[in-house]
């Protein structure tokens, strides 16, 4: 309730959603302030869904060069090698971006992730990092969670035809209607870090065997050293034999993590579009949940496969001691 | 990333867009980055202001073009390479033809409405072409696929009639806000700016059943001596105060229920007569469209809730504003939710006689919305089901038929899942358009006329553009263009004749062939004779039935249950979400029945491997009042 009104224009742009969701939540998402890192096909369509429900300010952080490869998924971005020569994907998103919602401020900030301090993660509302380094997730999310107010944290990656979430909301106190009176709900995160640390026999008994299998690409990059989604099918014995320590250390059956999956994700470099299109409308939607206060948000996981067609929530987190 | 296979499949085929709204800008643009390369776009809807927050194709500045070209140009600045034809068209129109849905390899359905989506249906059927079928509404979504003889066609359900309401709840008994709000579009503002020869229930019927219509046609005319603030208030009077008083006479109608409240100018404004009067020369410079009461009242947010006196002065202010600045279009109004002095004054309208009858009151905003039937809308859910159709689009085209499913987008969770896959349904064998069972229909043959089976069945239920009826070889009814003039004045006398008085004449027992030759649908009719019909709850006169519901008779134990597809019920079919812009319409009946998904599910788990969600889950898939 607090804050000015809509103004007519906002009224008139944003009246289909307001019937979903409400003029009190509309306010709250015209002051948000979202951080994206790593502009690759699921983050852009993250990013045409928030800018179009009217978030107050997009901030994109993305250095790499655009090439050939980084424009399969992409739609924000001329198919024209003569406009993109040598700028930054950032950039180049963040033109395209700005034209969708003029109310929107859509900006660049140029570094590394990794390097920023919580100083600066404090302007933000809400981080979302795709394609980068299992460090690189912990270290993001440590400092959000440091911060003197809280930050909603997000991580996203698609491979193959899949696609994984991470959310971190902290403590998210929210209230929900239950049949006529509405419920106070409090939901306890865990870390990036701290949920994938659980020991995976204590997983849900029918855990997705997307999430183990991440796990495993994940900490095969981080081993080696290679750049996030920079796998191949060549990579396959290597991430078995890691696969297989894994197992052990957990005393989890292998064959929970098939080799046709670890192979489907190995062997992809470009992105499906109908996934990131799916991924992008997911985390969209969650955030805008987190940032409006209505709706139960996802915890703490979300998984999609197209070859099931499963969109799926698994809740990974540690289960805090009373008291 | 797609395989060689799935590539090439992708590469060589051409697909066929229906709409460029909210799931087809989405889809356009998936299917582009997809790799497709010969995409055809039908809309023939032109972009409006509100479309912006969702179908990211467009711009302010293309506000008023065709949504078909524009997607076209803002897709292929980042595909340049690819083919996209669009056509700015209703896909109705005869060029759109078996032939021409032939040259598709599958079809691809982002509707906004029932009609077409039927149309689309048969014509995918005749064509033999698969159909991927989508819908949403707020955070809920649905992606099904139809492939002819393998799947279930999308009329293999009856799908629910469109919200009705008995004409008596309207016009004297309203207990809820959208009963008023149909009072004030479909009767009163049909009345003052609509065409005067349209029937018309406004007038409260007295309790021998006589209409006051006589002396009423009077009332609404403007007398000559008669200044608009006259006019106005008078009007106010009869509708709010007068006619609400006659409603009041009719004891029996109060005996149970709250006895409404006549409301007169004079009450609403006892103290302050003069500051009734909005400042009409304030807004005198308005172009139509922007004129509005609101502003002249100094009105300004559409969100806050007016008092009785704050309704009243709107309805007179808008009532003053369509008769002064726009005369012209008297007669020939219909409501429009586009039209700000027209919501205005429905929503005026609609409270003052809310008021009256202790319903509580809503907002302008609130009040568009249910008026105009406006859907909830959000980019999000669109992107997800454009998503999945393209998936399903793909496997359609590599005859992956194991794998084809209907896929639900849920706003909460059931047994983990936000998106929901399911095995698609086998054909219904009773469904009239993709199998060849006969309907039945009950009627009187003596009392009914050819007309009523050509409106009421032919077209409102079969949903047919260009009908023609047959019995045995003689040819009782007909379209099209290319008839002789005696065949048109042939047909023309026929439809008004008694069904049993028809030159072969129709009678119980008697077996109609319906066919339209567009959608290239054909059909048998058993023809009842039936003396008596309810009129409350067959207010139509007949009962068309055999669309028979085989998921309900399973449950049942039965073999075999009629459905009545009598316009009075609401059919029990698992509803297509839809971004619909359908209007509330009026029918002496009550309909409407909530269907849960849960239900759907559990009652198909048996026969298919459907996979059920926890009970805990209530998802209404049938979007009902919309708020
Ligand atoms: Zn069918």
């Amino acid at each position: 309730m607090d804050g000015e009104e809509l103004t007519e224009q906002e009224t008139a742009l944003y009246d289909r959603q307001i019937r979903v969701w409400g003029a009190d939540a509309q306010r709250r998402l015209s002051k948000s302030h979202i951080l994206v890192s790593g502009l690759k096909g699921t983050v852009i369509e993250f990013c045409k869904n928030i800018v179009l429900a009217g978030v107050g300010s997009v901030t994109l952080i993305d250095d790499r060069v655009v090439t050939e490869e980084l424009l399969a998924a992409n739609f924000l971005i001329p198919h024209d090698e003569n406009m993109y020569a040598g700028k930054s994907l950032a950039v180049l998103c963040c033109d395209s971006l700005k034209d969708f919602n003029p109310m929107v401020r859509v900006s660049v900030q140029k570094g590394d992730l990794s390097s920023f301090g919580v100083d600066f993660f404090e302007k933000f509302n809400v981080v979302v990092v795709s394609s980068c380094s299992l460090s690189t997730k912990k270290l993001v999310n440590e400092k959000c969670r440091k911060a003197s107010k809280r930050i909603a944290f997000y991580t996203v990656d698609c491979r193959d035809s899949c696609g994984e979430i991470f959310v971190d909301l902290q403590k998210y106190l929210y209230s929900k209607k239950e049949v006529d009176e509405m419920v106070e709900c409090l939901l306890e995160y865990s870390s990036f870090e701290e949920a994938i640390a659980i020991p995976w026999r204590s997983l849900p008994r029918r855990v997705s065997k997307l999430y183990l299998a991440m796990r495993v690409i994940e900490r095969f990059e981080e081993l080696e050293s290679r750049n996030p989604g920079d796998t191949s099918i060549a990579d396959l014995p290597d991430v078995q034999k890691l696969r297989k320590e894994l197992c052990e250390a957990h005393s989890l059956s292998e064959s929970m993590i098939p080799d046709a999956l670890l192979e489907r994700l190995l062997a992809s470099t470009t992105e499906f579009p109908p996934v990131c299109a799916i991924i992008g409308g997911i985390l969209g939607q969650e955030v805008i949940k987190a940032i409006s206060g209505k709706g139960d948000p996802l915890k703490n996981f979300f998984f999609f496969d197209s070859m099931d067609g499963k969109g799926i929530i698994e809740d990974i987190s540690i289960v805090k001691a009373e008291g | 990333m797609v395989s060689e296979q799935q590539l090439s499949a992708i590469k060589g085929s051409k697909v066929l867009m229906v709409g460029a709204g909210g799931i087809g800008c989405e889809l356009l643009k998936t299917l582009a980055l997809s790799g497709f390369q010969d995409i055809h776009v039908i809309d023939m809807d032109t972009i409006e202001v509100s479309n912006l927050n969702r179908q990211f194709l467009f711009r302010q500045s293309h506000v008023g073009q065709s949504k078909a070209k524009v997607a076209r140009d803002a897709v292929l600045k980042f595909r340049p390479n690819i083919s996209i034809t669009p056509y700015h068209a209703n896909v109705k129109d005869p060029d759109f033809n078996v032939d021409f849905f032939k040259q598709f390899n599958v079809v691809l359905n982002g509707l906004d409405n029932l009609d077409a989506r039927r149309h689309v249906n048969r014509l995918c059927l005749a064509a033999g072409v698969p159909l991927v079928e989508s819908g949403t509404t707020g955070f809920l979504g649905q992606v099904t696929v139809h492939v002819k003889g393998r799947t279930e066609c999308y009329e293999c359900q009856p799908k629910p009639a469109p919200k009705t309401y008995p004409v008596c709840t309207i016009t004297s008994t309203p207990s809820k806000f959208v009963h008023c709000i149909v009072w004030a579009k479909d009767l009163l503002f049909a009345k003052l700016f609509g065409d005067k020869n349209q029937e018309n229930d406004l007038n409260v019927h007295s309790k021998d059943g006589s209409s006051s219509s006589k002396q009423a046609e009077d009332v609404f005319e403007r007398h000559k001596e008669e200044n608009l603030e006259q006019y106005g208030n008078r009007i106010y009077d009869h509708v709010f105060g007068y006619n609400t008083e006659l409603a009041l006479s009719n004891e029996e109608t109060w005996r149970n229920r709250n006895k409404p409240r006549p409301i007169y100018v004079k009450d609403v404004f006892s103290s302050d007569l003069a500051s009734q009067n909005g400042n009409l020369d304030k807004s005198s410079n308005g172009d139509p469209p922007s004129l509005s009461a609101m502003a002249s009242l100094g009105l300004k947010n559409p969100q806050d809730l007016w008092s009785l006196k704050e309704n009243s002065k709107v309805f007179l202010e808008a009532l003053k504003l369509f008769f002064s600045k726009r005369e012209k279009e008297i007669g020939n109004l219909s409501f429009d939710k586009d039209d700000q002095l027209a919501v205005e004054f429905v929503t005026a309208a609609a409270n003052i006689r809310a008021s009256s009858f202790g319903i509580p009151l809503h907002s302008l905003f609130e009040a568009k919305g249910i008026a105009g039937n406006i859907v909830h809308a959000v980019a999000t859910t669109n992107a997800i089901i454009a998503g999945l159709i393209v998936i399903e689009a793909i496997k359609v085209l590599q005859h992956d038929i194991k794998n084809y499913r209907m896929t639900y987008c849920l706003e909460h969770p059931s047994r983990k899942m936000l998106l929901m896959p399911v095995e698609p349904f086998e054909p219904n064998k009773s469904c009239y358009v993709c199998s060849e069972t006969p309907l039945d229909l009950d009627i009187n043959t003596h009392r009914s006329k050819l007309r009523d089976i050509v409106d009421k069945i032919v077209k409102a239920k079969l949903g047919m553009n260009l009908p023609l009826i047959m019995h045995r070889s003689a040819l009782l009814y007909e379209v099209g263009d290319d008839l002789e003039e005696d065949e048109v004045a042939n047909y023309a006398a026929n439809l008004e004749k008694v069904l049993s008085e028809l030159p072969t004449p129709v009678t119980g027992g008697t077996i109609l062939t319906v066919e339209d030759l567009q959608q290239e649908l054909k059909c048998s009719i058993n023809i009842k004779h039936r003396e008596e019909f309810d009129e409350e709850k067959e207010p139509d006169g007949m009962i068309l039935s055999g669309w028979i519901q085989p998921l309900a008779a399973e449950k049942n134990g039965k073999t075999t249950v009629d459905n009545e597809v009598s316009t009075s019920s609401a059919s029990e079919a698992v509803p297509l979400l839809t971004e619909d812009d359908d209007d509330l319409r009026i029918i002496p009946t009550i309909t409407g029945k909530k269907r849960k998904l849960s239900d759907v599910a559990n009652e198909r788990k048996n026969k298919r491997k459907a996979e059920e969600p926890n009970s805990k889950n209530d998802v209404v898939l049938l979007d009902d009042e919309k708020f």
